[in-house]
């Protein structure tokens, strides 16, 4: 197993209580596989994957559980060792390629300080590694576009440099955090089709995370929902797509518009995510849910394992009460 | 809608928009960004178009200037036959109340100092449209009809959630009684079963106020479910507008069917041939000579890059801009 994420707890201090923005987390990430992390915003998806980078900052800070990278306990490291880990083993790309590239250094000294940072080699092999990069993810000319700055490049130009970046030290583990969500259509198809490619041909693992169920279906093996900081299903992409458990995932799949059916309406989720200060007593979703029972308002459904295998956390499908 | 029953209600001809982004010392410009291009099309009384494209295509700039906020560098917006730069004082004021913007962002559309009531009252007061102490039952109403509770009113806008400021954007634009909206990407910045939400509360209005709607957005996804004719842009030209079954059962220029095959699916059944475009769509300063995709498409034949196709009827007003369908 390269990734074991086991009851991860990250909080946040606010002016207003505690925010438990990933209140017991857990799932594992095998070695060349693509785990996606979906959920809308302030399911803590987002938070989880910072958490995994040992990049959560005050206010916020990881409350329990444990993080094993190749049976390392990260949550264990010092500043140093993690740098150590990071953009070397661990690589990260961000949803925003403009916010994450610094404007006033070309991309060449942008890919080349990960490298010279990680790596025993000299400026001339890390500029050919830097030239090599681009052109593995496909950026033209790539002698010449290394010595451009980000505005230059268009958007999915710059999230190819972010990628290339992420991938210079042969990471084992890419976390993509929204790699897609700002290009547009046509681009995010290129990108996701790179990722893939990537994938096969360096062996290493993905931590996907989006809201896209969309580009979930297309891009991961494995995918697990979040919904008010836990894991509410954890399945295939085969079985969640062609049964989900879950009524919050029904409904997330209910609720997108089909290219292929004519519908009048479309499902909707009624109401919104509560306040993550002030989460209902029993299940978070259950004042959205259709199937509501009185026993959702009172207890916590456990996220229990079903026989084939998925995990899913809701009282139609196990009786186990979390915390018994 | 059969052919002669429907009414245009508005009309757009050879419409450009152009925008200097450079000028010498003299003040000419050197350089001209193409924002929309020589585009037109006829929005029907009761119908919904959908507009979709790329970042940076120009659908955000027509809506801009339908809603007058941008002067068109030339052609026509004919809106119940009249060309509206033409209008009296008088006329205007009954256009700009007849049209009204729905915007992308709604957490920056709203003032932040004024309470959700306030923001919904202003139109009427400002354009005097009943009595004020009339007004605040016509808020009310309002509220109402897009699901916001009444004791909300005294609220400001950071209060709600973006879905609720998205309901509250949609409400101060009914609030003047339009008779076209002009919804530019309402629900791109927004969660996926908000998304539903507001989708399905449109599509209510839309019966319940007979309103007409040009509806902008970048998702295909979005637009198929609200519209009922479709419109593809890209790079400022218009591509292909199309009744929306005949756009994605049987979309004609290699754009659209570019645009149709990369929106990820979530039917993991049905593994579907990929056609993955290269390279970034070109600027609007320096867009290609002749078909402005000629640069990324897969279908190019000799003249795609020298001669503007033409948006031509293709049968049953399935229009096209495609020199693969030049007879």
């Amino acid at each position: 197993m390269l990734l074991e994420v086991k009851d991860l707890e990250t909080e946040f201090k606010v002016k207003r209580g505690t925010v438990k923005a990933v209140n017991g987390v857990s799932f594992e990430v095998d070695k060349g596989e693509i785990l996606a992390v979906v959920g809308e915003s302030g399911s803590g998806k987002s938070v989880t994957s910072l958490s995994v980078m040992g990049l959560i900052r005050d206010p916020g800070r990881v409350a329990g559980g444990e993080i094993l990278f190749n049976g390392e306990n990260l949550l264990k490291k010092s500043t140093k060792e993690m740098q150590a880990v990071r953009g070397d083993k661990i690589s990260m790309i961000f949803q925003e390629p403009m916010t994450s590239l610094n404007p006033v250094y070309r991309v060449k000294d942008q890919i080349m300080e990960t490298i010279l940072t990680h790596t025993t080699m000299n400026k001339k092999e890390a500029l050919k590694r830097a030239i090599e990069m681009l052109d593995l993810v496909g950026i033209p000319a790539p002698e010449q576009r290394v010595n451009d700055y980000p505005h230059q490049m268009s958007g999915g130009m710059r999230q190819r440099v972010m990628i290339a970046m992420a991938l210079a030290c042969d990471p084992e583990l890419l976390i993509a955090d929204e790699p897609t969500t700002a290009l547009d259509v046509t681009i995010q198809a290129q990108i996701l089709d790179l990722i893939n490619r990537l994938r096969e041909k360096l062996g290493m693992a993905v931590l996907l995370i989006t809201h896209d169920l969309g580009v979930v279906a297309e891009t991961a093996d494995k995918v697990v929902v979040m919904y008010c900081g836990r894991v509410v299903e954890q399945a295939t992409v085969e079985q969640l797509f062609t049964k989900p458990l879950h009524p919050y995932t029904q409904g997330l799949l209910d609720s997108i518009p089909k290219m292929d059916e004519d519908r009048e309406r479309l499902y909707m989720i009624k109401g919104i995510v509560p306040d993550p200060i002030h989460l209902p007593k029993g299940c978070s979703f259950a004042d959205r849910c259709d199937k509501c029972m009185e026993k959702c308002r009172e207890h916590m459904p456990k996220l229990s394992v079903t026989e084939d295998g998925r995990k899913v956390r809701c009282f139609l499908v196990s009786d186990e009460v979390e915390g018994e | 809608m059969s052919e002669e029953k429907k009414e245009v209600l508005l009309e757009v001809k050879h419409l450009k928009k152009y925008f200097d982004v450079e000028t010498n010392f003299f003040g000419k410009p050197t350089a001209v960004l193409k924002a929309v291009d020589d585009v037109s099309f006829k929005i029907y009384k009761g119908e919904a178009l959908g507009l979709v494209g790329e970042s940076g295509c120009g659908k955000s700039t027509i809506g801009k200037m339908l809603v007058d906020l941008y002067k068109p560098t030339a052609g026509e917006i004919l809106y119940d036959g009249k060309d509206i730069s033409k209008l009296s004082t008088k006329e205007r004021r009954k256009y700009c109340k007849d049209i009204q913007l729905i915007f992308q962002d709604p957490y920056a559309s709203l003032n932040p100092r004024m309470t959700v009531g306030d923001i919904i009252g202003e139109p009427i007061r400002i354009n005097k449209l009943m009595p004020d102490d009339q007004v605040e039952d016509r808020v009310t109403y309002l509220m109402n009809c897009v699901g916001l509770a009444n004791h909300q009113r005294n609220r400001y806008p950071h209060e709600f959630s973006g879905g609720q400021r998205q309901r509250v954007g949609i409400a101060r634009a009914l609030a003047v009684q339009p008779k076209l909206i002009v919804c530019d990407e309402p629900v791109s910045a927004l969660d996926v079963s908000i998304q539903a939400q507001v989708l399905n509360l449109l599509d209510d209005l839309k019966e319940e106020f007979g309103l007409t709607y040009l509806f902008i957005a970048h998702g295909l996804n979005v637009v198929k479910h609200i519209s009922d004719r479709v419109g593809v842009m890209y790079l400022g030209k218009l591509m292909e507008v199309a009744d929306k079954r005949e756009i994605y059962d049987n979309p004609l220029n290699p754009y659209t069917q570019a645009l149709l095959s990369a929106i990820p699916s979530t039917d993991i059944t049905k593994k579907k041939e990929r056609i993955i475009l290269t390279g970034d769509v070109p600027t609007p300063i320096n867009p290609p000579a002749g078909c402005r995709f000629c640069s990324r498409c897969f279908k190019k034949t000799e003249g795609c890059d020298t001669v503007i196709p033409e948006l031509k009827d293709n049968g049953n007003g399935h229009m096209v801009a495609c020199h693969l369908y030049d007879k």
